[in-house]
């Protein structure tokens, strides 16, 4: 059952990566226990609370649910690539820190996904369509009104370039 | 909230709003979590449970487990034995073993454990253990297990630690695990007098505190010592427990904590640490063992409780006498359940001033999941029946719900229910000011046909728990560079940044440039615990104590090398000058308990049970559907009594965090079990906890202008104190808009729409 015998190939953050993983591993599983990336982070284990969200070809998708293999010549995005090449924070994790839109910080790199997910769809957001979009995380440390806050400041930043 | 009128001192780091000093981490996915940490040849365990609530093991068949390719090992209470004579453990009381022994409690409970290179694979075996029980009958309701012939231990062991236990030694034939009395005046002569009296039962369900980061401990062993890394809230207890449970010497246990994904008092005492500890000395192997969100539910919870009150009232609205009995389901061990009947117990009566009181309060053990700490320490359950009680008798007497509370509040000077004078508790200027924010004295538009508004208002109290240690220790290195060492563990309510504050306020170094290490028994001193907001109070004064420290060692360094300037920002200078180059420390240490009398065992009297008191008021407004009872809250305004707010920034949402986990709790939280004790509803599919669509459209938090002069910097906590008068709020909201009082949380729609059936004439089948 641990038998890793299933090449996997796909670019991860930029990179183009190889390796092999058991058939039954979770996309989750193959980024942390064979990248050692620990920014998204199994909670519910059902794909309910976003903690441990990645994005797949540009698309959000819930890292513990969704099995590696699938991620076949897939380019894959977590929450460590660098925006900026010098290291400095995006738009969007400025605007969370000066928000105070964490607390324990755990569920936090699933938010900042999406809300960049959201931003690059839709520059000017509403609060209505901010809740919306957030609306598959869950933060048990209850920082909402600072996480749409700081969409929508995250959203003036982008806008002003 | 104003963030300026604060600062006592205009250079000072007191007052700012600085964002959180771990923040870089966090927004890019490297906060070091326990829950990430992978050791060399680590093994995983997966915990095998108790499938029924009450019953004798018969029989433990591991073979087809132990059996299946990649499983290392398969381990039961018997296996525990020969590495700890006696497995049990707990704060309170010494009920729990490490795996169970001849009996199981509760469903859930663990009996064995499968380890494995692959968790996947520890899980698929642990389906493959065989255990046959002898079920016993089970008990699950608190008022029930108070006079049950169903005992859920046969022997009472008080762990010897709180001496208010020490009479429950070896009882037998009880379920009650501790029984808190207080008296004061003569109820009886005040119901007797009364021109009303009041009487409600009032009930709370049991709900889980459900972390992100869900508990993880890993266990390295090395010789004749243990390194246990664990996200817990409480490392040095967690060292004293290993060290008392292996008989060897605390300083060869060594607890470290990471940063905790959420804590909200589940992650405290001992949870997993004695399991992994045990495993890892067996196997010669690091040992990690990291619970579902499911699993969650099975280990910690907090109290469902049942709240008789009884009130005797004036025409005038005078509340003169006043008698509680609170029954707290503590689950099948009692973990902290006995401090929290305690010490909630004593402010039972509420911020009241009431001549004639007499409290009751009763830990109860059941078969059910254990019941312990949970943000506010019962503090929630009490205030959810007092200010319930206080809406109803207002409307009874015909007066407005804030005039009623402002005259019986408890003013400073007067005594609280335990003779303790009251001193600094703004309880009239916080209820004034949510009532400001909430326009109450203005018009309100209740709404028509089937949407209809209303509104609530309500406040409690907390008296900080009390007697507790911090000690810190502050470190200037040889160029100057500051580091504190504490073992307050940074969970999300900000701690290392307002130590860092308080630190660089007594020493005039920006709170930015000091480091705050993380809790390591080998190198953090002694602190009580991260829980009960006692850290910006315990640990600030040690903090500030260790500052201080520093300051009068600089003194004598620049005496001695013949400096004037003795400045923290000229150590580099003296260190050179007595070193010669960059080399040696200035270390400062500060220990920190608060003066404190217990309570009198026969009636509760204390004149001195806390070193201060934490106030929190609620006001909502909501709109209720008459279709379907579903309650929409329009409008929240919370207002907290912190003395001064350290950092005002984080201190709102504090105030807001606390405040939306309260939502949670009152209004759909609930853990479902069925009439074999089986918990329904394990998981984030069925157990629902606030989302972002849950949050009122309009939301205002307010700390008073309030001193607390015996707090450091005038500080007090805050991480609790907005989830006081969430619940009872929403109730008087509910019944202003629709006219029907519930008084058992949550309060769902289906209750309310059952009430409101009722009320027509027209109730519906229960189901």
């Amino acid at each position: 059952m641990t038998t890793a015998t299933h090449p996997l190939h796909f670019t991860l953050n930029g990179e183009r990566v190889s390796t092999a993983i058991a058939p039954h591993e979770t996309l989750l599983d193959t980024l942390r226990n064979r990248f050692e990336l620990y920014g998204a982070r199994e909670s519910c284990g059902q794909g309910l609370c976003g903690s441990c969200t990645v994005m797949v070809d540009g698309q959000p998708v819930s890292g513990c649910l969704s099995l590696a293999l699938t991620a076949e010549g897939c380019e894959v995005t977590t929450i460590e690539q660098e925006v900026h090449p010098d290291g400095k924070l995006d738009a969007v994790q400025q605007a969370f820190i000066d928000c105070g839109a964490f607390q324990c910080g755990f569920c936090t790199p699933g938010f900042i996904l999406m809300s960049r997910d959201l931003l690059s769809r839709n520059p000017s957001p509403s609060d209505e369509e901010i809740r919306e979009h957030l609306s598959g995380n869950l933060c048990r440390c209850g920082a909402y009104p600072e996480i749409v806050q700081a969409v929508q400041q995250a959203a003036v930043m982008l806008r002003q370039g | 909230m104003s963030t300026t009128t604060f600062k006592t001192n205009p250079q000072g780091q007191v007052g700012r709003s600085v964002s959180r000093v771990e923040s870089h981490a966090k927004v890019t996915g490297r906060a070091d979590y326990t829950h990430n940490l992978v050791l060399p040849r680590m093994l995983t365990g997966k915990i095998f449970r108790s499938t029924v609530a009450h019953g004798h093991i018969r029989a433990i068949d591991t073979s087809a487990a132990a059996q299946l390719p990649g499983v290392h090992a398969v381990v039961t209470g018997q296996d525990i034995l020969r590495i700890i004579p006696d497995p049990y453990y707990g704060p309170a009381f010494h009920d729990q073993p490490i795996l169970a022994l001849g009996k199981v409690h509760y469903v859930g409970e663990p009996v064995a454990v499968v380890l494995a290179d692959d968790p996947h694979i520890a899980e698929e075996a642990c389906a493959l253990i065989v255990v046959d029980y002898d079920e016993l009958p089970a008990v699950f309701d608190e008022m029930e297990a108070g006079k049950s012939e169903v005992i859920v231990h046969e022997r009472l062991k008080p762990a010897g630690t709180f001496p208010d236990l020490k009479h429950l030694a070896g009882r037998t034939n009880t379920n009650i695990a501790l029984d808190f009395h207080l008296q004061r005046g003569d109820v009886a002569k005040a119901f007797a007098e009364a021109d009303h009296v009041f009487e409600h039962t009032f009930r709370t369900q049991q709900v889980m505190h459900t972390p992100m980061e869900p508990m993880v401990s890993i266990a390295e062993p090395g010789h004749q010592q243990i390194t246990i890394h664990t996200a817990s809230q409480s490392p040095s207890f967690v060292r004293i427990e290993i060290a008392r449970l292996l008989g060897w010497q605390e300083n060869q246990v060594r607890v470290r904590t990471g940063t905790l994904g959420g804590g909200f008092g589940a992650k405290l005492y001992i949870k997993l640490e004695a399991l992994v500890t045990a495993l890892a000395l067996m196997t010669r192997r690091p040992v990690k063992i990291a619970l579902t969100m499911e699993e969650q539910f099975f280990t910690i919870t907090k109290h469902a409780s049942t709240f008789r009150m009884k009130t005797a009232v004036r025409k005038d609205g005078t509340i003169t006498g006043r008698e509680c009995e609170v029954w707290w389901n503590g689950g099948a061990a009692a973990d902290i359940g006995p401090r929290v009947t305690q010490k909630s117990g004593f402010t039972a009566p509420g911020p009241y001033d009431i001549e004639n009181v007499k409290v009751d309060s009763y830990a109860v053990y059941t078969n059910l999941p254990p019941a312990g700490a949970f943000r506010g320490f019962g503090i929630p359950q009490l205030v959810w029946a007092y200010e319930s009680q206080s809406d109803i008798m207002a409307r009874a007497l015909k007066m407005d719900p804030v005039a009623f509370r402002l005259k019986n509040f408890l003013r400073d000077g007067r005594p609280q229910a335990t003779g303790t004078i009251m001193h600094e508790a703004a309880l009239h200027l916080v209820l004034e000011r949510t009532a400001s924010r909430m326009k109450w004295d203005q018009p309100f538009q209740k709404g028509t046909g089937t949407l209809r508004r209303g509104r609530g208002i309500g406040l409690g109290f907390k008296a900080l728990v009390a007697p507790t240690t911090s000690v810190a220790m502050i470190n200037l290195s040889g160029d100057g560079s500051c580091i504190v060492y504490s073992s307050t563990v940074e969970m999300g309510q900000g701690s290392d940044t307002a130590i860092a504050m308080m630190a660089g306020e007594v020493l005039g170094i920006a709170a930015e440039k000091i480091k705050v290490s993380r809790p390591d028994t080998d190198i953090t001193p002694y602190d009580m615990a991260t829980l009960g907001s006692r850290s910006t109070f315990h640990m600030g004064h040690a903090v500030r104590l260790a500052a201080e420290d520093v300051l009068h060692k600089l003194r004598d360094l620049a005496a001695e090398v013949g400096e004037a300037d003795s400045s923290p920002a000229n150590t580099a200078t003296l260190l050179r000058k007595k070193f010669g180059m960059q080399a040696g420390n200035v270390i400062g240490v500060g220990s920190y308990i608060p003066p404190y009398t217990p309570p009198n065992y026969e009636n509760g009297q204390s004149d001195n049970i806390t070193p201060n008191w934490m106030v929190g008021a609620c006001g909502v407004e909501v709109e209720v559907d008459t279709e379907t009872g579903h309650v929409k809250i329009l409008r929240m305004e919370n207002v907290v009594d912190c003395g001064t707010p350290i950092n005002p920034k984080i201190v709102e949402t504090q105030i807001s965090g606390a405040a939306i986990m309260q939502i949670g709790i009152s209004m759909f939280e609930e853990m479902v079990f069925d009439e074999n004790g089986q918990l329904r509803n394990a998981s984030f599919s069925e157990y629902k906890i606030p989302g972002i669509q849950d949050i009122p459209p309009a939301m205002g938090n307010e700390v008073a202008q309030a001193q607390q002069s015996n707090g450091p910097f005038g500080a007090k906590g805050v991480g609790e104190s907005a989830t006081f008068g969430v619940a009872s709020a929403l109730a008087e909201a509910i019944e202003d808009a629709v006219g029907v009082r519930l008084t058992s949380l949550p309060l769902k729609p289906e209750a309310i729409y059952r009430a409101m059936a009722a009320v027509r004439g027209e109730p519906l089948d229960t189901p």
